[in-house]
């Protein structure tokens, strides 16, 4: 598998670093010490049990939840309170959600265009030209005219794929992509993400597909508890997995 | 599927009379037909009933009391009335005082409901606290009382006219106080600076304050600029707020030459009561005066049907109307402009100069100058008579059902504010935040048009009650259609069906305007999904 290898090549610059990183909820402490460090064109996977952690640890990266401790540095720019970085982030990093949070009340393609148009000051014709490349590329040019409403999940999902890429980040978050899809549909997603995968982008997923850890992962991160308790290659991470809890863990989701 | 199957079933047994009310196809037919007989049989129940009992009592059904003359009088017409014109014409006097109330309730409404609506949801504790504590209070007292009770207040607790007189000890006070000042050395701004009562209550308040907006404004000018930019950004408010202190506050801020106990001998040097908003707007307990818009070269006018028609009026509307059509041409050429280049021009200050610049000139050239309510001066300088002269008397009934009305309403405006812009997901904000749109930005583009979906409906029915509720006006005396229509042209004549039909069909086209209006708005902004 020739592209098996392509997709290995990591190069040496740094995506993505956390450093010693905590979150708390009021009392409740969901995220301790975190440190990771992602290079460019990196593929992760993180999975673990539900209440880990796995969602907000992601959602950190682009301000979506505000981090209390510790450094988080995106492509050079630390993430503080100050807006100009916050902006600077979230348009290098593109983000796909559980529940696709598509716009309802714009076409397809206005849902690609929008940000476009008034975050990167694009022309309307060109944003329209790279929404419809972006789309084709997922597959669904000829819904482009549609609303959400009207497409199925599968292909809503594919739609947020786009409109993320539309922006044209350098690093893309996914949320769970596949957890509110029906087995059919999950395929198609699971498709588009590893043909994004082939073409080097740095990508951080959130997911319970084991089958696509192993086939596109360079590196499988598993969460308990708000911490980073084990990270591998998946090979070494399936076959020999090093605490008890990650041992557990695989055993539930792979045991059926 | 089944509609065919049901057909062919039909057409293989024939008709049967059973099939009526058994059968899916004619049974709604059946039901409907029933229906519209029982109906039309009540309808002529009721209005045999009428023409018997009106014959019963030798009365017919005669609209022609509207042409006999009122005799009784309107305190507030917007258009010319006296006593001698018909009862027509004061029904139509009620009907204006109506819809002016109903107008500037709505718009009130809305704007005190959206604010409450937004801030109802803001993360600051208290002020989301006070908002739910203000939605609570109004919207749980029925609005009868609301009425009665702001009535009560302004026409009980506010001044006599008498008060805002400039009386002769006064101006014996004010001579008084002027020497004290001059001899030591004026009141100017060291004085004022020398004199700050650094104890005081007010001083105390005032440097909360300014602690609070200064720090307030390096929070916001450090999280966007950097270094010295951020540094004079944050100062300007803190300026302002310097500057505000030695003039606005300055009366209760600094002491003043005249020591607190030689203030005392002296006397009061102002009046017991003053108008507020730079000096224009007297409110008494007889009314509100405010100052009356007068033009030095008005462009005359000519009556239209018993109405007047002002051709000055005519030509500011023409005027703003010219400026609407001219801003909007400029918001286009900005979106093309930002669709071929995708840069957006800046227009704000054009569309202020083309919305706000004709209009100004036009009101020059017509020489619009304010007529402020004040008292006749003697050439003492002493006010004479016993009433505010000029300009408009606003009745204080007006007043109080229309701060009432818009109270109680945006009360419920706010909650349908809130629930609207609760009814978009988080989601939607989250997706829109990590595309990177600002909060403004996501707010207009992604979170208004969905809300507003679930905000219309409603809304239209929170105006429709607005306008109705307009009719509480017989509790404070404000003559509106219930109580000229309704109340005195109806004791007068007599015709009590026919002044309530009259009404009702009155408040019925009024309502199905409003809806009719509302609801195109609502087409133009709902949601388009399939």
């Amino acid at each position: 598998m020739s592209q098996t290898q392509k997709i290995m090549e990591v190069s040496g610059d740094t995506a993505i670093e956390i450093r010693k990183m905590n979150k708390w909820y009021g009392q409740f402490h969901v995220l301790r010490d975190i440190d990771l460090t992602v290079m460019r064109g990196e593929r992760i996977v993180i999975c673990g049990p539900s209440g880990s952690g796995k969602s907000t640890m992601i959602r950190c990266i682009n301000r979506l939840e505000e981090h209390q401790s510790g450094d988080i540095i995106v492509d050079g720019t630390e993430l503080t309170n100050d807006l100009k970085n916050i902006d600077k982030v979230r348009s290098e990093v593109g983000m796909v959600f559980q529940h696709f949070n598509l716009f309802p009340h714009l076409t397809i393609l206005e849902n690609c265009t929008l940000a476009p148009i008034w975050v990167r000051k694009i022309p309307k014709k060109q944003a329209e030209e790279t929404a419809m490349h972006f789309l084709t590329k997922v597959k669904i040019p000829d819904q482009a005219h549609k609303y959400p409403g009207q497409l199925s999940g599968g292909q809503q999902q594919r739609v947020a794929i786009a409109r993320s890429l539309c922006m044209r980040p350098r690093i893309m978050l996914f949320d769970e992509p596949t957890s509110a899809l029906d087995p059919e549909m999950i395929k198609e997603v699971l498709d588009t993400m590893i043909e994004l995968a082939e073409e080097g982008m740095t990508m951080l997923c959130v997911t319970h597909e084991m089958g696509f850890a192993q086939a596109v992962a360079n590196r499988v991160v598993f969460m308990d508890q708000g911490q980073i308790v084990e990270q591998n290659a998946p090979k070494e991470f399936f076959s020999n997995p090093q605490s008890e809890r990650t041992k557990l863990f695989l055993s539930q989701i792979l045991g059926h | 599927m089944a509609f065919a199957t049901s057909r062919a079933e039909a057409s293989k047994g024939g008709f049967r009379l059973s099939m009526l009310i058994y059968d899916t196809r004619f049974r709604a037919i059946t039901l409907q037909v029933v229906a519209l007989i029982l109906f039309l049989l009540f309808i002529g129940w009721l209005t045999d009933n009428v023409i018997r009992n009106l014959d019963a009592k030798g009365k017919d059904i005669n609209f022609g009391f509207l042409w006999v003359r009122a005799g009784y009088d309107i305190e507030q017409t917007l258009i010319p009335y006296t006593n001698d014109d018909n009862h027509g014409r004061a029904v139509i006097i009620g009907l204006l005082n109506t819809l002016v109330v109903a107008f500037f309730g709505c718009i009130l409404a809305t704007v005190v409901g959206v604010i409450v609506g937004v801030l109802r949801l803001s993360n600051n504790w208290l002020i989301s606290r006070l908002m739910t504590i203000y939605v609570e209070i109004f919207r749980n007292v029925p609005l009868l009382l609301w009425i009665l009770l702001v009535f009560v207040v302004i026409s009980e607790t506010m001044p006599a006219p008498a008060d805002f007189k400039i009386t002769p000890a006064i101006l014996e006070s004010r001579a008084a106080l002027a020497g004290l000042e001059a001899q030591a050395g004026g009141n100017g701004l060291w004085m004022r600076i020398a004199t700050l009562k650094l104890g005081s209550l007010p001083f105390i308040l005032w440097l909360l304050a300014f602690i609070g907006i200064t720090v307030a404004a390096w929070q916001f000018a450090s999280a966007r600029f950097q270094g010295a930019k951020a540094a004079l950004i944050a100062a300007i408010p803190a300026l302002i707020w310097v500057i505000m202190a030695l003039t606005v506050f300055s009366p209760s801020l600094s002491g003043g030459p005249a020591a607190d106990a030689q203030l005392a001998e002296i006397g009061a040097t102002e009046p017991a009561a003053s108008k507020f908003f730079f000096d224009s707007i007297a409110v008494t307990n007889r009314g509100t005066n405010i100052p009356a818009p007068l033009l030095d070269r008005p462009l005359g006018g000519t009556e239209f049907a018993g109405v007047p028609v002002n051709f000055s009026v005519l030509a500011v509307i023409a005027v703003l109307i010219v400026s609407l059509l001219a801003n909007r041409a400029v918001v286009k050429r900005a979106k093309s402009i930002q669709e071929s280049t995708g840069n957006r021009p800046t227009t704000w200050y054009i569309s202020l100069v083309i919305l706000f610049l004709p209009l100004i000139l036009l009101l020059l050239a017509l020489g619009l100058h304010w007529e402020v309510p004040g008292f006749p001066v003697n050439d003492q300088g002493v006010s004479t008579g016993f009433n505010l002269r000029g300009g408009i008397q606003v009745m204080h009934s007006f007043t109080a059902l229309l701060i009432a009305l818009a109270l109680y309403t945006s009360a419920f405006i706010a909650e349908i504010v809130r629930a609207g812009i609760q009814a978009i997901p988080r989601g939607q904000s989250e997706a829109a935040a990590a595309l990177g749109l600002r909060p403004g930005r996501t707010m207009r583009l992604v979170v208004l048009p969905q809300a507003l979906r679930v905000i219309i409906p409603p809304l239209i029915s929170q105006y429709l009650n607005l306008t109705k509720n307009t009719s509480l006006g017989i509790a404070v005396s404000y003559l509106d259609l219930r109580g000229t229509l309704g109340g005195i042209t109806l004791n007068q004549t007599g015709r009590e069906l026919e002044a309530m039909l009259l009404m009702m069909l009155i408040y019925l086209t009024i309502s199905l305007i409003i809806s009719m209006g509302m609801n195109a708005f609502n087409a133009a902004v709902k949601l388009k999904e399939r």
